[in-house]
């Protein structure tokens, strides 16, 4: 998969619960000013973990179905899969360091 | 030894109103200054949907807008930005030191203006579902809840505010107060009681946030203040609404605080140290108001340009 995606309700499935390695997900709305604020560092963090862990980013809003499915309630949330399960969650804003250390920390 | 050039004259801890405002003062007064943000400009306001008293407005401004314009005005004159959280500071040195997980910056006065956080519930449940139901911001995160009961627990400005914008999306909003009087603006409370969406829940207090089983809120166990007696309220999402708690557990021991944490300041905001100022919600006697927050820059700003010119 390439390093930075958009996934949609449709292609979730394909794209995150089957991907091989893994995959944070950017849930996002463009009404919401710190998902706006997270949005570049994430497309960073897309760069630098380029080869170890894919990035793509869901429209809550265009996409309801995800959300509900994983309990999504708030955002911006990033929800890390590994093996098709969520295995760590980051709800709100927070400094790009603080995001390498939980990314970093899911990596063998 | 730092290299001279790298010592800022002002470091301002914090990006709301305050920060921003003394940001705009001391650039302007042409110090080389610094400003870090850990998250959002705007602090409290950048999540605050419309903004209706901060004077000039009078047909109200959105929280983001207003953010947005004060973070422009201040990099307008030239102040630096580090998008950072600071960890740790030492204010007795000389110069001062504001360190953050990667740097170290040097500045020869610095103005502590990191505002305030949600204050929580401290409920057994609530730190399982934040995200999943639990909530501190309904603009945030109000669409996730169409047409769903929802509960908002508090009684202020804030609490109001919040409830009144859940109507447009929420079936039904329960505030839950532990009073039986709200301490919020007349003109809230007026609006709160005008809508029919809205539920008041008098003397109770939230005990436990249901849910955690099913990883989302399915209800608010709560118990009334005046009868001891519990009862199970059904809602999807609670928004706690119950004031703020200074974001000082980095200065504590190194400066002067009342009692919930906010630091001790005169009227010009200097603290008891030389140099060191505090303003907006972290300094004690604060009116909380993103106005009084930006009056409280400036007047750091100034001061701490007063302070500066002793040198030149």
């Amino acid at each position: 998969m390439a390093e930075l995606t958009t996934v949609t309700d449709k292609d979730f499935e394909e794209v995150v619960v089957k991907a091989k390695g893994p995959v944070l997900v950017d849930f996002w709305a463009p009404w919401c000013p710190p998902c706006r604020m997270l949005s570049p560092i994430v497309d960073e963090l897309a760069g630098e973990y380029s080869g170890k862990i894919a990035v793509a980013k869901l429209n809550t809003d265009e996409n309801p179905e995800t959300s509900k499915k994983y309990g999504v309630r708030s955002i911006p949330t990033l929800l890390l899969f590994k093996g098709g399960k969520p295995v760590n969650t980051m709800v709100g804003f927070r400094p790009k360091a603080d995001l390498k250390k939980q990314l970093d920390s899911a990596l063998p | 030894m730092p290299d001279v050039a790298e010592v800022y004259d002002v470091i301002i801890v914090g990006g709301g109103p305050a920060g921003l405002t003394a940001a705009i003062y001391s650039a302007r007064a042409g110090r080389r200054t610094l400003l870090l943000e850990r998250g959002v400009f705007g602090g409290q306001i950048a999540t605050t949907d419309v903004v209706e008293n901060f004077p000039g407005f009078p047909e109200g401004v959105t929280g983001p807008d207003l953010s947005e314009k004060m973070r422009a005005q201040a990099t307008k004159y030239g102040t630096t930005i580090a998008l950072s959280d600071v960890t740790a500071v030492d204010l007795a040195a000389s110069p001062k030191v504001v360190r953050t997980s990667e740097v170290e910056y040097l500045g020869r006065t610095v103005i502590l203006a990191g505002g305030a956080d949600y204050r929580k519930l401290g409920a057994p449940g609530e730190k399982e579902l934040v995200g999943r139901g639990v909530s501190y911001c309904a603009t945030c995160d109000a669409p996730f809840f169409r047409n769903q009961r929802v509960a908002v627990v508090g009684g202020g400005d804030s609490a109001l505010t919040e409830a009144l914008f859940l109507t447009k999306f929420a079936s039904h909003v329960f505030v839950i107060h532990r009073r039986d009087q709200l301490r919020a603006e007349k003109i809230l409370q007026e609006r709160a009681f005008a809508q029919p969406k809205i539920q008041f829940v008098w003397n109770s207090m939230v005990e436990q946030v249901l849910g955690e089983g099913e990883g989302e809120v399915k209800a608010l166990r709560l118990r009334d203040l005046k009868t001891g007696k519990e009862s199970d309220l059904q809602v999807s999402g609670v928004f706690v609404s119950i004031g703020q708690d200074p974001n000082t557990v980095f200065l504590r021991g190194l400066l002067p605080t009342d009692e919930a944490g906010h630091i001790a300041v005169n009227e010009h905001m200097e603290t008891t140290i030389p140099g060191v100022y505090a303003c907006g919600d972290i300094r004690a006697h604060s009116a909380r108001q993103a106005i009084t927050a930006a009056g409280d820059g400036a007047t750091a700003a100034i001061c701490a340009e007063h302070y500066l010119s002793q040198f030149d």
